[in-house]
């Protein structure tokens, strides 16, 4: 949730020389201490998703004996939820890029004016709507348009975190392409539609993938939109399925602990797979 | 409320007085090009951001309840919700709560994620890696992490009371979510280890741009360690500081979804917040018209907060 400053997450990458790290035990032990204290419920979550039954015992500290039930119960009684939440941050992957990127490219290399700068401040106004407020709004609007449980709906509803992140993220990386460039592209003759097309979109796709990974892991991670927007089991993103998982079996800790280790794998996925797009397209954004 | 649509779709048809002939035909149809590069954007916040705020202050004017999803009626009440939710009984509770919450919750974020920022500041081996992985809490959906802390919160077989209970003489059994008095103060917690990546990864960016030589320099004139700190790292972290701390009372009066996933908003009200009030209101008891006015009432807390606060700093966010 972290939205519009994010882009300045790793400003100075090439700010050091990159020399080799001195050694210093004493501090990579205490960097470990406090990597441990801040990953225990991390730790104990994937703890306790392998141990047998946990009905209501202290759990072992260490997962002596591995046990997948809780994995098998959690896919069988949650798997639906686990695609049903897919579905719906992809979708709202692919809205909001299709939405924010063209108006990131405008607001960069458009001569806008004054409007470049009132979007901008609607923007940083929209950091200020509470979720409830647009939930609120959202229900009654969504109830006459027959929008409460669909799958367009909720898209929709969660790319609202996605879509004014990913213009400030990208307007600030576009803006670093030189202009020379796409003025080149228009000398040749492209207009602006196939300037962005071949020209902006490509050199963008740092940028890109950046925005489009924090957009997944927003709506993959929205809680408010799924409780208030659906109101059957029909649609349940997980969630809202881990949610009401833990107000009714409280007793068996490990499918729970279990399908919360799922829910929490695209996060895993990101930080391992992507993260020389997101550090790549995070700079170029903030070198402006 | 800006309405940035007003302005920008006004610019979608041509100006009237267009010069006519090749050239200026052309010049239009470029700029109706760029408009609607922009327009979809701007269409999107309208509906998700700029209606519902003006739909909510709308209902906070009307009886918008079950009723009104049958036949379509929400009469118009003046000022009936407002006074009805300050005049509930837990109102002033929920007000307190979201003050401790949102001022617990920054200091704690703020302080950790500073102290954490600098440590990993300095170079060491593993560094890197260690930093990434520290944020992995903020990466996790949330009520993930407030599950899991519920099972680690539990009175009689939670892992933190279990590690207290090994403590010699120490005889303690609190029940964090259980009890009105701790409540509130474990729901802080849970948020603050769930904002510390956010401030560390802030601040560590504002480190980063903090030039070496002023170091190199001040080390000359004897200003190492704290007093480095005090006299370079601070006034030249400031901007950032600024930064974070604005948005992080900006997200924190908003949340939901840590009180909801750990307590509820229980027991008796505890860790109720003007937020999870609001959401009770409208999604609870269906009485969306008190609902819309809670929610209109934490918009205007966060707005005068932040209004004051630019304002102090405008220099500081003009960056």
């Amino acid at each position: 949730m972290s939205a519009v400053v994010t882009h300045r997450t790793e400003p100075g990458a090439p700010v050091r020389p990159s020399g080799r790290a001195p050694r210093r035990p004493v501090h990579t032990v205490v960097g470990i201490l406090i990597l441990a204290v801040m990953l225990f419920p991390l730790y104990w979550m994937v703890n306790v998703s392998l141990q047998p039954a946990g009905n209501a015992v202290a759990t072992p500290w260490f997962p002596a004996d591995i046990t997948l039930r809780g994995y098998s119960t959690a896919i069988s009684e949650q798997g639906g939820n686990l695609v049903t939440s897919l579905v719906i941050s992809l979708g709202a992957v692919v809205f909001s890029l299709v939405i924010a990127t063209p108006a990131a490219y405008a607001m960069a290399h458009f001569k806008l004016g004054r409007w470049a700068t009132i979007v901008l401040f609607g923007i940083l106004v929209t950091q200020m709507v509470p979720g409830i407020v647009v939930a609120n709004a959202l229900y009654s609007a969504y109830s006459d348009l027959g929008l409460l449980n669909t799958v367009p709906g909720l898209i929709l509803a969660d790319s609202a975190a996605g879509i004014p992140f990913s213009i400030i993220l990208m307007r600030a990386f576009m803006g670093s392409i030189p202009t020379s460039i796409v003025e080149a592209a228009y000398v040749d003759g492209a207009g602006h539609v196939r300037a962005f097309f071949s020209i902006v979109l490509p050199m963008s796709r740092n940028a890109l993938i950046t925005a489009g990974l924090f957009t997944f892991l927003f709506a993959w991670g929205d809680f408010l939109f799924a409780l208030t927007l659906t109101t059957t089991a029909d649609l349940r993103p997980i969630t809202l399925g881990l949610y009401t998982y833990v107000g009714s079996f409280v007793a068996d800790w490990s499918p729970i602990m279990a399908t919360a280790v799922l829910s929490s794998l695209p996060a895993i996925a990101l930080l391992v797979l992507a993260q020389r797009y997101v550090a790549a397209g995070v700079t170029g954004g903030a070198v402006k | 409320m800006a309405d940035p649509a007003v302005g920008v779709r006004s610019r979608t048809a041509p100006p009237a007085g267009a010069p006519a002939g090749r050239r200026g035909s052309q010049k239009t149809q470029a700029r109706v090009v760029q408009v609607a590069f922009l327009v979809p954007a701007v269409v999107y916040l309208v509906l998700f951001f700029g209606y519902p705020v003006v739909k909510n202050v709308l209902m906070g004017f009307q009886a918008y309840t079950t009723r009104t999803f049958y036949t379509g009626e929400a009469p118009w009440v003046g000022l009936a919700n407002y006074s009805a939710v300050v005049g509930n009984a837990i109102f002033d509770r929920t007000l307190w709560n979201t003050l401790f919450f949102t001022v617990g919750s920054i200091v704690g974020q703020f302080a950790i994620g500073l102290a954490i920022a600098v440590f990993f500041h300095k170079k060491f081996a593993l560094s890197g890696v260690l930093r990434s992985l520290i944020l992995l809490p903020w990466l996790i959906p949330m009520i993930a992490g407030t599950a899991v802390w519920r099972w680690i919160l539990d009175t009689d077989n939670g892992a933190l009371n279990r590690l207290l209970s090994a403590v010699p003489g120490l005889d303690l059994h609190p029940n964090w979510l259980t009890s009105p008095e701790l409540a509130l103060l474990a729901v802080i917690g849970v948020n603050i280890w769930l904002g510390i990546p956010f401030n560390m990864t802030i601040l560590y960016g504002g480190l980063q741009e903090i030039p070496e030589d002023l170091y190199e320099a001040g080390a000359l004139d004897g200003a190492t360690g704290w007093r480095a700190f005090r006299h370079i790292t601070w006034p030249m972290l400031r901007p950032v500081v600024t930064v974070v701390l604005v948005l992080g009372v900006v997200y924190t009066l908003k949340v939901i979804d840590v009180i909801l996933g750990l307590t509820n908003g229980g027991p008796a009200n505890s860790t109720q917040t003007i937020s999870t009030f609001s959401y009770d209101m409208s999604f609870r008891q269906f009485d969306f018209g008190q609902g819309a006015a809670l929610g209109n009432i934490l918009i205007l807390i966060s707005l005068v907060f932040a209004v004051v606060y630019l304002r102090i700093n405008r220099k500081a966010v003009d960056e």
